[in-house]
């Protein structure tokens, strides 16, 4: 085994883990807020990936300006199904039901996808997707540390919206108890519809550097969507730091075993800390059973 | 009752105009003047979506061509070709499912194979079941014959001897020029997989040391680690086992990133999927790239340049940008023709026994003689190179078609 290949292993983990963190913030952030999986979130993420494509290629929009309109577009993408059709999702087994749901509509988008830009594979290209520079005696990949900072800062303007911001606090007080949120007279309905749009908005950001690191078409979705459901199991469902551990751990250890040990192994061994983890903390590592409760 | 009876003399009166104008009409021609026979259906699955997309859809093309080709000219015995085409999504699952449905409820006459040995065994122990015929373009592994059905037949090559003519060339250079050392790393498929030692035995046997050797699951998406455990090994050749593109192009964008060069890159698969690997990595990245194959755009093998045209008439695209796939499907169909023809209808169990005889037929890919695995031994393998934006055949190097290696390949993005 090669000491640099371990650093670089460690250092990738902790990069790409970050992105993924971010993907799956927007899933468990619905969850925490609306009980409501969203399975459409993979998709979502590879429409975004396009969306960056498109204006990239057609419009010659750097990937990371582009964000400046994708992100408020898939915004908007994240009310209008709200609104359309998860809001409608009523009773007990609406959980149960959002699952079909947004299956459904992750099956639409494909469809739609597939037709517009075909099943062949793109990849985004950009002067800083294959370039990298020496730190520490390895290179270090300009895409993956731009792909961090983004992460980060995303996630820590959500963080501050969270817990500094009165919609913040309207937000996390429904995170704990929606029923007992609406009684103080919030607004949840209103609170749900953005925390939707919000969890779907960060896919632009999360699509756009996998698009960059990967090459995708629609089919990509299901191996992001499993991935996504497996973060957010793992850190706890509605834990939005929860998914930020759980996102750098998946990575983290996939990639140190493939390295360390074989690559056979690397996906399994996530697995394994999955099922040791939840015999031990069924509701994830920063998971709130009380709140799933209410 | 005399309502009734009216009513008799009406249907009667009526029946005998429409007669007499049926019969105007034939004598005056405007009827068909032979009767056309039923058309013939061959049932398909292929993967439209999921990993084996890319090449799912070529191989849909190529049995289109065929069909329109065939049909063109008078169909098959006289019987126009009807294609039952439904998608697996990849799925060995499936494949089963499909052509279980294909026979059973949609009755086709005969079978074409999907893409890829994982899909092509179970979808021949299905058509095994039923007494069909399964040939098939995409189902070279050594398991797929090792289960030692009598209804396969897999007009390509042997995957398993797909990179001898690259290991032999590697081993063949001057000593001054020939890599020290050698990477292998491959996903667990059943296509790649055997192929690698194959490779390794013969450049060991040269002197070529194996720097790095990892096998990596089929479900892997990120190829960063293995890529840059490879790039930490410092070899000098790369050979990497991979079925699709995206496996292809994060390898190199990881190599490229690690600023790692080898003097030499192939891929078993992905790097001859024209246009769309081009799109993929960049057509400066592709640049010095090298993949095993059975057929390339400008073969010369006879029917294959009418084939070019034929596609790039219907697809658009040029000769260098189409995939072997559709020449794999193509071959199918020229099989599976040659054979009803020779038999005289669409029964299988005498296709079966026909294909069996070690009589020899022609594809556009070659020569084509079973064995009594369903092997095709008159196959050749070639080896060729992206060199610019032209994709050309570079191995064997005894072939006149052959162009001189671009060695060592330049670095990325040159």
């Amino acid at each position: 085994m090669n000491s640099s290949a371990l650093i670089h292993a460690l250092v990738d983990g902790v990069l790409t883990g970050s992105v993924y963190a971010l993907m799956a913030t927007g899933l468990t952030l619905v969850f925490g807020v609306m009980d409501i999986i969203n399975l459409a979130q993979g998709i979502l993420v590879i429409l975004g990936a396009y969306l960056s494509y498109t204006l990239s290629v057609h419009f010659g929009v750097d990937l990371f300006v582009g964000l400046l309109i994708t992100i408020p577009t898939l915004f908007v993408v994240g009310i209008v199904i709200e609104r359309l059709f998860v809001a409608r999702l009523k009773g007990p087994e609406r959980t149960a039901m959002s699952i079909l749901v947004t299956y459904a509509i992750s099956l639409v988008i494909e469809g739609i996808l597939n037709e517009v830009y075909s099943i062949n594979q793109v990849q985004l290209q950009a002067w800083y997707v294959n370039r990298s520079f020496p730190i520490f005696g390895i290179y270090l990949p300009y895409i993956y540390l731009l792909g961090f900072i983004l992460a980060a800062a995303l996630l820590g303007s959500l963080y501050y919206m969270l817990y500094r911001t009165r919609f913040g606090a309207s937000i996390r007080a429904s995170l704990s108890d929606q029923t007992a949120a609406a009684l103080v007279g919030i607004d949840t309905k209103r609170v749900a519809t953005i925390c939707f749009g919000i969890g779907v908005a960060v896919t632009a950001a999360g699509g756009m550097i996998y698009g960059a690191t990967n090459a995708f078409n629609a089919s990509s979705s299901y191996d992001l969507i499993s991935r996504l459901l497996t973060i957010i199991v793992l850190g706890g469902m509605g834990s939005l730091g929860g998914a930020l551990v759980a996102g750098i751990l998946m990575v983290m250890l996939q990639d140190i075993v493939a390295v360390v040990w074989s690559p056979i192994w690397s996906s399994m061994s996530f697995f394994v800390v999955l099922v040791i983890v939840l015999s031990l903390r069924p509701q994830g590592l920063f998971g709130k059973q009380s709140a799933r409760v209410a | 009752m005399k309502k009734l009876g009216n009513l008799w003399r009406t249907v009667g009166v009526t029946s005998v105009a429409a007669s007499t104008m049926l019969m105007m009409a034939n004598a005056s021609g405007a009827a068909p003047k032979s009767h056309a026979l039923a058309p013939i259906k061959i049932g398909i699955s292929l993967s439209l979506s999921g990993d084996f997309s890319a090449d799912g859809i070529a191989f849909d093309q190529g049995y289109k061509l065929w069909a329109a080709d065939v049909n063109a000219h008078g169909g098959l015995l006289g019987h126009q070709v009807q294609l039952d085409v439904v998608s697996d999504a990849s799925s060995p699952t499936q494949v089963v499912t499909n052509y279980q449905k294909l026979i059973t409820n949609d009755h086709v006459a005969l079978t074409f194979g999907p893409f890829s040995s994982l899909l092509s065994l179970p979808a021949a122990k299905i058509a095994a079941r039923y007494g069909y015929a399964m040939i098939e373009g995409a189902g070279g592994a050594p398991s797929v014959f090792q289960a030692g059905l009598n209804n396969l037949f897999d007009v390509s090559l042997p995957v398993k001897d797909s990179l001898v003519p690259f290991a032999k060339w590697i081993a063949a250079l001057p000593k001054g020029k020939r890599p020290a050392n050698a990477a292998y790393v491959t996903t667990n498929d059943a296509f790649t997989e055997p192929q690698i030692p194959v490779a390794q035995s013969i450049m060991k046997a040269a002197g070529i040391k194996t720097a790095y050797y990892s096998v990596f699951p089929s479900e892997t998406t990120d190829y960063t680690p293995i890529a840059d455990a490879v790039a930490a090994a410092k070899a000098q050749v790369v050979v990497l086992g991979s079925v699709d593109v995206p496996t292809v192009s994060s390898f190199m964008q990881a190599f490229e990133q690690a600023h790692y060069n080898p003097k030499v890159f192939i891929a078993t698969g992905g790097p001859d999927q024209g246009t769309t690997f081009a799109k993929a990595v960049g057509i400066k990245n592709a640049n010095g790239v090298m993949v095993p194959n059975g057929w390339y755009g400008g073969a010369t093998t006879p029917g294959a340049q009418a084939m070019v045209a034929e596609y790039v008439k219907k697809y658009g695209g040029t000769a260098a940008t189409i995939s072997a796939d559709v020449a794999e499907a193509y071959s199918v169909g020229q099989i599976t023709a040659q054979a009803v023809k020779a038999t005289g209808g669409f029964n299988n169990a005498k296709i079966i026994k026909y294909l069996h005889s070690g009589v020899v037929l022609s594809s556009v890919q070659g020569p084509v003689k079973f064995d009594k695995l369903g092997e095709n031994n008159e196959g050749t393998a070639f080896t060729f190179q992206w060199q610019g934006s032209n994709f050309v055949q570079v191995n064997p190097v005894s072939s006149k078609a052959s162009k001189p290696v671009l060695f060592p390949k330049p670095v990325w993005g040159k």
